[in-house]
């Protein structure tokens, strides 16, 4: 202590090299730490950053749920529920025997096929089994297994099944829309997956959120025009059509007058949306927009309201149909109930083909074109389906007079169900033509004017005498409700030419006449055996509009009091 | 001058200390907040699985074949209905 105590007395001076070398080490110590610190704050902090957020940041995936579709009473039709789908690492999978069989049981497989899957050690990514039930792929969890893992995904589900099949169409595996109305809002129903920078702690909580990279956008929910009780008669009681007559196939699509929305559009065959292992081309079509055929008869009322607002006949004036036949450039045309002279009533009630026939060829080609134009046949109906067919309108200019002749009862011109569908809205707004939708929609003000209102209502009166007992559609008729239409008899089209033994049955219908509510058109693919519209597809309308109308709460214009029955021979036409 | 100093790093220790346990609140209602929307969700994907449920149970096919089959319900005969106007209803 004795130098200490010197030093304090400031009695022993140290030299000053020794207090300047300390200084120079401690700037010198300093300096390098501040080299150091920009080095590190300055030069390589994007490379310290990453290493930083790969310890406790992650970029996390934001799933977005597909919106559901849902007809007109919020019925739900369409959903996706998340499932699990189980896949593994081959090099990392050790199974027991008895594990192996377990799970080849779990997967549904044979213990043969789950080997084969895993035998392929240079993978590293094999799907053992996608969208299983959440049941099973919480038993697979319970196994506890190495190398077996399980990824959420989402699976759409169809509860109504085979009955809304075409309309709505379906997903594929990603949940992507493939068909149908699944595909036309694919924008809006498919949402949008978002990703988010977040900080997780230790135990793999999320603790914050850095950044919001892309916000997840849900899709939104479809609310459809579709009612799923009409849906569902419509399908009923079209399928029992096809069967009693061993037909091909079938179609049917229910509209509303007022609004143009689609109430039921229905396929047979049909096919499972959720079990789609076995599919076929003729099961996929959608008959009512995307197949044309040739009307026949059931575009006789549109050659007669073209002949109507010329000015040049009136429902009463007699049109020369003697004796049932007529003959044109080789051709004949043919009646299936000759008469001498009929009324241009009872051309449209007897289903008169020379009538027609005669009626056309009194006017210009370009006023018969123009109509069907205006009527929207030839051109896609603005629905946004996909795969929506134009049909077939030839240009005037090309048209000889036997195709006049036979355009004005439905043959030489195709069209979709659809189309005929709607054009029939003519006869049912007084003269006015609709936009169709498929969505949940309010009435239209005022549709687009094709006829004149009285053009429009005469042609009605003469439908509704189409299906009475005189008419070619009597088992059209309803109780309670008066009904008017027309029946559609029509030779297949094949291979260029007609087919002498295949038809197509098809009747267009409204109701009720006095303030009509509801249009439905009928299609019958190759009925075997009877194969008129009026005994084929005739009680198919009467079925369902007269349910369309209890469901639809429309009042009653007619008695309640059973029908006489028709006379068996009177549906027989022949287009 | 010493003074203040000390009281200045008085005043920066309890900043420091409210900063680490405002961000550990933060935190927690983070989380929270994440519990609460993956429930929130998890209620979604279960309405959704409840929709398709009623939906299914609710079939009209199925209901039709119940109402004629097991309950023996049919839609009347024409002559045994009568309509009712609505001053009769009153």
């Amino acid at each position: 202590m004795t130098a200490g105590s010197i030093a304090a007395r400031g009695l022993v001076r140290l030299p000053v090299w020794r207090a300047r070398i300390v200084l120079v080490g401690l700037i010198a110590a300093f300096g390098g730490l501040t080299v150091r610190a920009v080095y590190l704050q300055a030069l390589r902090t994007d490379f310290l950053q990453e290493k930083g957020d790969a310890r406790y940041s992650r970029v996390l995936e934001v799933p977005a749920t597909r919106g559901r579709i849902t007809d007109r009473h919020g019925e739900a039709l369409a959903v996706s529920t998340p499932v699990k789908s189980i896949w593994a690492i081959p090099s990392d999978v050790r199974l027991k025997p008895a594990q192996a069989k377990t799970l080849a049981r779990l997967l549904g497989m044979t213990a043969r096929e789950l080997h084969r899957k895993l035998a392929e050690p240079e993978r590293d990514f094999v799907y053992l089994k996608r969208q299983l039930a959440p049941e099973t792929s919480e038993a697979i969890a319970r196994l506890g297994l190495p190398g077996i893992y399980e990824q959420r995904e989402y699976r759409r589900y169809y509860p109504a099944g085979e009955v809304t099949a075409h309309l709505l169409g379906f997903t594929d595996v990603e949940d992507v829309g493939q068909e149908g109305l699944e595909l036309a809002y694919e924008q809006s129903l498919g949402g949008r997956r978002g990703s988010r920078r977040v900080l997780k702690d230790r135990l793999g909580h999320v603790v914050e959120d850095v950044q919001s990279i892309r916000a997840a956008q849900d899709g939104t929910d479809l609310t459809l025009s579709i009612d799923s009780k009409i849906q569902s008669l419509a399908f009923a009681a079209l399928k029992s059509a096809v069967e009693r007559h061993r037909a091909k196939a079938g179609a049917l699509v229910a509209l509303d007058v007022q609004t143009g929305e689609v109430l039921a559009l229905a396929n047979v065959p049909s096919y499972n949306p959720n079990n789609r292992a076995r599919l076929s081309g003729a099961e996929l079509r959608n008959r009512v927009i995307t197949d044309l055929f040739e009307p026949g008869s059931t575009l006789k009322p549109f050659t007669i309201a073209l002949a109507l607002e010329s000015g040049k006949v009136t429902p009463q004036t007699m049109v020369a149909t003697d004796p049932g036949r007529m003959t044109l450039a080789h051709y004949t045309i043919r009646d299936v109930h000759p008469a001498a002279a009929l009324s241009v009533t009872q051309v449209l009630q007897k289903s008169s083909n020379v009538g027609a026939a005669k009626l056309a060829l009194a006017m210009p080609r370009e006023a018969l074109w123009d109509l069907y134009d205006r009527l929207g046949f030839g051109r896609v109906p603005q629905l946004g389906f996909p795969g929506a067919a134009a049909g077939r309108l030839r240009p005037y200019r090309s048209w000889r007079p036997i195709e006049q002749a036979t355009m004005a009862y439905g043959h030489g011109i195709s069209v979709s169900l659809m189309q005929l569908a709607r054009a029939y809205m003519v006869f049912a707004t007084d003269g006015e033509l609709v936009p169709l939708t498929l969505v949940k929609s309010e009435p239209v003000a005022h549709g687009e004017r094709i006829i004149s209102v009285d053009t429009a209502r005469a042609v009605r009166a003469m439908l509704e005498s189409a299906v009475q007992p005189g008419g070619t559609g009597p088992r059209a008729r309803i109780v309670g409700w008066r009904v008017a239409g027309k029946t559609g008899t029509a030779h297949k089209q094949e291979n260029g030419g007609y087919a002498a033994d295949k038809y197509i049955a098809s009747f267009v219908g409204l109701a009720p006449v006095s303030a009509p509510r509801v249009i439905i058109a009928v299609m019958i693919d190759e009925p075997v055996g009877d194969y008129y519209g009026g005994s084929v597809a005739a009680p198919v309308f009467a079925e369902l509009m007269q349910a369309t109308l209890r469901l639809l709460g429309v009042p009653h214009d007619a008695p309640l009091e059973p029908l006489e029955p028709p006379s068996s021979d009177a549906s027989r036409e022949s287009t | 001058m010493a003074k203040l100093n000390l009281l200045l790093l008085a005043v920066l220790v309890a900043c420091a200390l409210g900063l680490v346990t405002s961000q550990h609140k933060a935190r927690k209602l983070f989380s929270a907040l994440e519990r609460e929307h993956d429930h929130g969700r998890e209620l979604d994907i279960e309405y959704g699985r409840l929709q398709l449920e009623a939906s299914t149970w609710g079939q009209h096919s199925r209901v039709a074949r119940i109402a004629a089959g097991t309950l023996g319900l049919r839609v009347p005969d024409a002559r045994r209905v009568r309509l009712l106007g609505r001053d009769d209803a009153q």
